[in-house]
């Protein structure tokens, strides 16, 4: 290939991926954009771009409307207690399944991950009447266990593959050095696993805070968190955009904040070890 | 101390046998080569020696103990890995420092030995960086200066000159040599090239299949082999092997002659036949020669030989220079 086609073919690449990033983020931008206008100005047909009177008005509403605090804290809880606790149960998990794999670990592995392919709605029923026999509804230790059950196949796989990545060489020679089972989890497994874990924990807390459908069905007031709160915003009594719209940058900011600190993590995580 | 007795031990895998019984005595500061083609058992052997395999039965003894069941830790060996097996997160000194870390040594006394085997293995500037910041042949020193800080009373190398590059392995197999002349410890290594057994070992082992075809010092394997497949796999290029009419008038179903062993001329000679192949070195000629119903032949003469493909050759075996071998592959004497 001569220089000048690679040129050209790399300024195609390069507009191209800027075109589908700008198509991507357009929703976010528009919401947030919705947020800062009057309800007259948000449904205005031809649509206003940026010249219109910016105003903070609506979070000043969404804010005395509802308690945006008590719906983040519960968000907070849930997304980083399920994970917290998913990760304590799939450690083990991949741990076993990466180091001293049995005749039936990659079947195992493969049935966790068909959990993943069931519509959640088809059991919504059950889960529903458990929880409401066991007390769980609207309770955030519910919603922890919930969460967890969901994305547990995703984490035990993430933290597999980055196992799986450590080579057995490296342990051996700890063997070899005098490291006794203790000194050999302390000193060289968990260091080298510990990015590992790190992009899993990130990566499952941003999918926690996201879910919508079992937070939305199993909370009503009190252990509803973020996701609750936007969609209170969906009334039926009409449509308020930029009303919704607040809630929803109100609701997303602090994910996308977390995110675009840590994209180096989540591009690892998402890769799944796929790249070294 | 370092003398390494293991008494018909046997390993399988499920219903696969890798190690049939086998006994073997390595002495308190020999430098034993375990040879032998990729699959042979040599690296498994070395790991049980190393108790990162347990042996299905036998025993293992380390000067005079029985430690066939004793974790890896337990046996005081040391052992350099074919990837080197680095702790990636560790600084080089911390590294080094590993296993007298393990054995719980004070931290003066750490960091004197740290400083000595960085001297040593020129590694001294490097203390600090880590590992993937150094060149294949630096991270080979590290893994060694990791093994000799211990004191062990034998060293392990699982193939650790296969990742560099043919001019730092000729360098890297003298510093071993060298390294065993200055601390006179027991040291096995496993490789599948001969060249390396033949320059470093003072001991031998053969293994094909789990088994041990024979032990013995480099020289004496290259002029008496116990069988074909010794007198195949040592000494290169291979030795030529001549079956029918030829063998049979030495009493032999085979008779085996190595390329430096066979006299070329253009004039006359025992056998005749054509070039194939002609490789000048300058230093020396490797021909390969079609010798019609003898087979196609590996010659080595030294210095420039002056022919070339297609030219008509005579080549003469020195006769005390032959091997035979019956009909089981087993050498005459």
């Amino acid at each position: 290939m001569s220089r000048r086609s690679s040129t050209r073919r790399k300024a195609l690449m390069t507009v191209l991926a800027w075109a589908v990033g700008l198509l991507l983020f357009f929703p976010i931008l528009w919401t947030v954009l919705t947020s800062f206008k009057t309800e007259a100005v948000a449904i205005a047909d031809p649509p206003v771009w940026f010249n219109f009177d910016w105003t903070l008005e609506n979070y000043a509403t969404v804010q005395e409307r509802s308690n945006y605090g008590r719906h983040f804290w519960n968000s907070v809880v849930v997304s980083v207690g399920s994970t917290l606790l998913g990760v304590i149960i799939a450690v083990p998990a991949a741990w076993a399944m990466a180091f001293v794999p049995g005749k039936r670990t990659r079947d195992i592995l493969m049935w966790m991950l068909s959990t993943k392919m069931l519509p959640p709605v088809g059991v919504l029923i059950p889960i529903y009447l458990i929880f409401r026999n066991l007390g769980l509804l609207d309770t955030r230790i519910g919603l922890v266990i919930v969460l967890m059950l969901i994305n547990l196949p995703i984490i035990v796989w993430m933290l597999y593959t980055y196992f799986k990545e450590i080579p057995g060489e490296i342990l051996e020679a700890s063997r070899m050095d005098g490291a006794g089972l203790r000194e050999e989890i302390l000193y060289v497994l968990t260091p080298m696993a510990v990015p590992g874990i790190a992009s899993t924990l990130l990566l499952n807390v941003i999918l926690a805070w996201n879910e919508a459908f079992w937070t939305l069905n199993l909370t009503a007031a009190k252990a509803a968190p973020l996701t609750a709160f936007i969609a209170s915003y969906s009334s039926p009594e009409g449509l308020f955009y930029a009303k919704l719209s607040a809630a929803s940058t109100m609701a997303i900011a602090p994910i996308m904040i977390l995110g675009w600190f840590s994209q180096k993590q989540l591009v690892r995580g998402l890769t799944f070890g796929a790249v070294k | 101390m370092g003398s390494i007795t293991l008494s018909k031990i046997t390993k399988t895998f499920g219903p696969k046998e890798v190690i049939p019984p086998l006994d073997l005595q390595i002495n308190e500061g020999e430098f034993v080569v375990f040879v032998g083609p990729s699959g042979c058992g040599k690296s498994t052997l070395l790991r049980l020696i190393a108790g990162l395999e347990d042996v299905t039965s036998g025993q293992i003894s380390i000067n005079g103990e029985e430690v066939t069941l004793a974790p890896p830790a337990k046996r005081g060996l040391a052992m350099v890995f074919q990837s080197y097996a680095l702790y990636p997160h560790m600084s080089v000194k911390k590294n080094i420092a590993f296993p007298l870390k393990m054995a719980k040594k004070s931290q003066s006394e750490i960091d004197e030995k740290v400083t000595n085997a960085a001297k040593v293995l020129n590694l001294t500037e490097y203390l600090d960086h880590r590992p993937g910041q150094l060149s294949g042949g630096q991270r080979q020193r590290v893994a060694i200066g990791r093994a000799i800080v211990r004191e062990p009373a034998a060293f392990l190398f699982d193939e650790p000159l296969s990742n560099l590059d043919a001019a730092l392995r000729v360098n890297m197999r003298a510093e071993i040599s060298d390294l065993h002349r200055q601390l006179e410890t027991t040291m096995i290594y496993v490789t599948h090239d001969q060249v390396e057994a033949m320059t470093m070992a003072d001991k031998i082992v053969v293994l094909q299949a789990g088994r041990i075809e024979q032990v013995g010092a480099p020289l004496e394997l290259y002029e008496t082999p116990r069988n074909k497949f010794v007198a195949g796999f040592i000494g290169s290029p291979r030795m030529n092997f001549i079956e029918g009419h030829e063998a049979a008038k030495h009493d032999a179903h085979t008779i085996g002659i190595r390329p430096e062993h066979l006299t070329i001329s253009t004039e006359s000679g025992a056998w005749q036949g054509k070039v194939g192949l002609a490789e000048h070195l300058g230093s020396d000629t490797f021909l390969r020669v079609d010798a019609g119903p003898l087979g196609e032949l590996t010659v080595r003469a030294i210095g420039d030989v002056k022919v070339k493909y297609g030219d008509t050759v005579f080549l003469s075996p020195d006769p005390s220079k032959i091997h035979r071998f019956d009909a089981g592959g087993l050498a005459l004497r």
